[in-house]
């Protein structure tokens, strides 16, 4: 097997490895973004976030373990960012009220089916440990103990509230717990059955 | 409208046809059995197809050129000598 020779423990850091972090992050930029776009809902606010994420990232760059996931690591600084600048400046309850209004318009996109619109405001209801935790989980690709790292909580604590969220998220859709245009969730609950059944169909 | 590929992208294909191979019911007979057992299953499946694809509509967006810039300056002071 192999040798210690082969052990890759280098105390001085080359232009290389800068150069490899370099386009590694900058590969990561468009999660970061979407990411950031999900905690604070608000599109210039997000980029704001993501690009301070970014630059702690970078100069925090000696402290990356290669091999590990960086994906994870810029979204655990990313998040970290946004809980400074909240505490910073914001009172908790009157940010999660206006990330869940800003949440609601962020993605304008006419196109986007009925129901995308009422996953939003759905979204938007629940806690926030519970959003991002299923965001991370349903959305960006991570394992249990990837987004316990990220939210610097315990394994099971990011399993409960992955299935807490879907839960609730599951009981908001279902018991139209919100109104959009003086139509009940239920519609939307019903379109998201018939996109179901649709992937159910197209296996 | 048209979401089939915005399914699988990257991720574990699931035993898609294992059903199918143990049970020789009509297909809409068995969908609306599954339907009935899997109702819930069905959707967590539809609701993680929605969060992807609001997550990955900004992933898809065009970066804006201020953070290549940012990091361009970033790297200029990171990369005095210290």
């Amino acid at each position: 097997m192999s040798s210690d020779a082969g052990t890759p423990t280098r105390l001085v850091r080359t232009g290389e490895d800068d150069d490899a972090f370099r386009s590694a992050l900058v590969k990561l930029i468009p999660h970061m973004r979407a990411f950031a776009r999900s905690l604070c809902g608000d599109p210039t606010l997000a980029d704001d976030l993501a690009q301070d994420a970014m630059v702690k990232a970078w100069a925090a760059r000696a402290s990356f373990e290669q091999g590990t996931n960086m994906k994870a690591w810029s979204f655990m600084i990313l998040r970290n960012q946004f809980y400074s600048d909240k505490r910073r400046s914001w009172r908790e309850t009157q940010l999660d009220q206006e990330a869940a209004e800003r949440t609601l318009v962020a993605v304008d996109d006419p196109a986007a089916p009925l129901a995308l619109d009422e996953m939003r405001m759905a979204l938007a209801m629940l806690p926030a440990e519970q959003r991002e935790a299923l965001i991370l989980v349903g959305a960006g690709g991570f394992a249990y103990d990837e987004v316990a790292a990220i939210c610097g909580c315990a394994v099971g604590t990011a399993k409960s509230r992955v299935s807490r969220a879907r839960r609730a998220l599951h009981e908001i859709l279902v018991s139209g717990a919100y109104y959009r245009d003086g139509k009940p969730a239920s519609d939307a609950m019903r379109a998201i059955l018939s996109e179901a059944e649709r992937l159910k169909l197209a296996l | 409208m048209n979401d089939d590929k915005e399914d699988e992208e990257g991720r574990p294909s699931q035993p898609k046809d294992a059903d199918d191979m143990i049970d020789h019911r009509p297909r809409s007979e068995s969908l609306k059995a599954a339907t009935a057992f899997d109702e819930g299953h069905l959707r967590q499946q539809a609701i993680g197809v929605r969060l992807r694809q609001m997550f990955d509509a900004v992933v898809n967006e065009e970066v804006p050129d201020e953070f290549l810039e940012i990091l361009r300056r970033a790297d200029e002071r990171g990369s005095e000598p210290g």
